[in-house]
């Protein structure tokens, strides 16, 4: 293990530290919006998976409604314990993104992007249109999770202890995702975004690679929907629109998609901006479309630069230093 | 019969606008090989800037469209001597950064002239005609025959003049035209206030009949896209003959079942070419 891994765990487990320590300072209010933010971060790095392989997608906040509708559905009209429908939430997102990797892995660049859209947004216009999916309305009142084991009983509609549970997903979670990137595979995801033609010659299937990694994140993206209908007990379609995968987009742009820690860093920061907005909220969209120009003119790696966590973290393999943003994105028919 | 004539003469209009919205998507396009995700904003902007000069100054209907047209050309201008050309070595770039125009120019109407706003613009052309005993708003036709009228002047702009042959060699060889001595800056520079000015036109003459919001970019900018997809991305006539085909579809569905019904089809339509036939009905084949 290299220092910066060491220093990089230590981080972590700081990070980690400071997130429990939460609720015992913070009143209910910030608990839930804390919980937020460790969604957010699970959404920010999952997606950050399929960046990894050169490509930009709409459809991850679908997917994760995939997972929060399928979690729905199993409360509501089944009465599903929360381990089921957690990983109910992961393999159908799972599923379906197994199913439209078939037609979308075809495409690059802004191809994908439009495959990605058009595929996301006819699934989202099916939730409206269809009373099964609750139509418009979509699903609310999903109870929260209940433990009772012997003398122990742990009720989850509590804020502080949702937040625990939700915590200590994500935190798995990321640890998988993170394990993963370091492993043989994050290597060829690298790859292939970098030397897509190369990584074909050495025998690489970057097909198969790139549909690994979109599957691989849409089940997390699952599992963030899953949390996400636990903590908001309600799910509506309007919440997987384009709005919120132009948002997932910029916040990864800015947080900085190179290393593991620029989304994470990002995620809450920017979690925390978005809060402090909260007053202008009819100006937010604009705020965010400036400071994307912004990073895109002056600052394409994002925040990640900023802090210099990028050379302390992340592999040295992995950062070309001319590499900003999507540069080397193999584009469509550039 | 007079539900399907009026269908028909829907679609017609419908057709003609997003024509005038997709040709300048496309142009652009094939210029810059940039896809403008802002351009249904700037159609959006081409209705507020009609409503701002025609109706609130009371400039009237021509004084409106004008303006709208200026306006539009300039924020195009504005994008591309600020924003795109600064981007150039960056492949996804300007496709990210458009996205961020797209929010600024929404927020901006938003902020200037109110979400819910029940902005009227008044036709020059009031009343209806009779077409086989159906009531057509004159303005209607009015839209139809302008769109005519324009992507003819364009077709005559890029065919005939020295600038319209510079611009469709820029879009066929960038090196090529640049070892013939076009200048690429300026060419790119006039193609993006055209591409604007179109769609600014085309909000302009859309104004009086649809509800003006800030958001009313959205769909458009969705249907561009389906459109220039289906016709082949960067071509000009792909993308006027697919923008006829899918809006007559697109209406049709709408009146016999529903809009949702409607979306869904013709985002289907666009997957669905995307995986067979990646080049359009008109695009020269590429790889995906």
């Amino acid at each position: 293990m290299t220092s910066n891994k060491k220093a990089g765990f230590g981080f972590a487990i700081i990070a980690i530290a400071a997130a429990a320590i939460v609720p015992l300072v913070a009143g209910d209010y910030y608990v839930s919006f804390s919980t937020e933010i460790a969604i957010m971060i699970l959404m920010l790095s999952s997606y950050r998976m399929v960046v990894l392989t050169g490509e930009w997608s709409f459809a991850h906040v679908v997917l994760q409604g995939v997972g929060a509708y399928t979690a729905a559905i199993m409360v509501k009209d089944w009465g599903a314990p929360f381990p089921v429908s957690l990983v109910a939430g992961a393999v159908v997102a799972a599923a379906v993104a197994a199913v439209l990797s078939f037609p979308l892995l075809k495409m690059r660049g802004f191809y994908f992007l439009m495959g990605t859209f058009g595929a996301a947004e006819a699934i989202r216009l099916l939730w409206r249109k269809f009373k099964y999916f609750g139509g418009t309305r979509g699903f609310s009142g999903i109870s929260a999770p209940y433990l009772e084991v012997g003398p122990i009983t742990i009720d989850f509609g509590h804020p502080a202890s949702f937040f625990y549970l939700a915590l200590a997903i994500v935190v798995v979670c990321l640890l998988v995702i993170w394990s993963m990137e370091q492993s043989r595979l994050g290597q060829i995801w690298r790859t292939i975004e970098q030397q897509d033609v190369l990584a074909q010659a050495v025998g690489i299937d970057t097909r198969r690679y790139r549909r690994i990694a979109f599957i691989i994140s849409a089940a997390f993206a699952g599992i963030a929907g899953v949390l996400l209908a636990y903590a908001f007990g309600s799910v509506t379609p309007n919440r997987f629109n384009l709005n919120f995968a132009l948002y997932l987009m910029i916040w990864a742009i800015v947080g900085g998609t190179r290393s593991f820690y620029g989304v994470i860093l990002g995620g809450i920061i920017l979690m925390g901006f978005d809060e402090s907005l909260r007053f202008a909220d009819e100006l937010r969209p604009g705020i965010y479309g400036i400071i994307l120009i912004l990073v895109m003119l002056f600052w394409p790696r994002g925040i990640e630069r900023l802090v210099g966590l990028d050379k302390l973290f992340a592999p040295k393999a992995a950062l070309p230093d001319s590499g900003s943003l999507a540069a080397s994105t193999k584009g469509d028919a550039r | 019969m007079q539900f399907l004539i009026e269908t028909l003469i829907n679609s017609a209009m419908a057709s003609a606008a997003s024509a005038l919205v997709v040709v300048g998507l496309a142009l652009i396009f094939g210029v810059m090989r940039i896809e403008n995700f802002a351009h249904g904003e700037l159609y959006m902007v081409g209705a507020y800037a009609a409503w701002y000069f025609g109706t609130s100054l009371g400039g009237g209907y021509a004084v409106g469209f004008v303006a709208a047209v200026m306006v539009t050309a300039m924020i195009g201008v504005f994008m591309e001597v600020f924003l795109f050309r600064r981007l150039k070595e960056n492949p996804m770039g300007p496709l990210i950064v458009t996205i961020g125009v797209l929010l600024v120019l929404q927020t901006a109407a938003a902020w200037l002239f109110g979400v819910n706003s029940n902005l009227l613009v008044d036709s020059p052309f009031a009343g209806a005609a009779s077409i086989a005993g159906i009531n057509v708003p004159w303005h209607r036709l009015f839209v139809i025959g302008a769109a005519i009228v324009l992507l003819g002047g364009l077709t005559v702009l890029l065919r005939t003049t020295k600038f319209g042959w510079a611009l469709r060699a820029v879009a066929q060889d960038k090196d090529a035209a640049r070892l013939q001595g076009i200048s690429i800056g300026a060419i790119s520079l006039l193609a993006m206030a055209l591409s604007a000015g179109l769609a600014g036109a085309a909000g302009a003459l859309m104004a009086p009949i649809v509800r003006i919001s800030p958001y009313m970019g959205q769909p458009i900018i969705i249907t561009a896209f389906i459109v220039i997809i289906l016709g082949g991305i960067g071509s000009l006539e792909g993308a006027i003959l697919a923008a006829i085909i899918y809006s007559t579809f697109f209406t049709f569905i709408s009146a016999y079942f529903d809009s949702t019904v409607a979306s869904i089809a013709g985002l289907c339509l666009m997957l669905l070419v995307l995986v067979v036939k990646p080049s359009g009905l008109m695009g020269k084949a590429q790889k995906v």
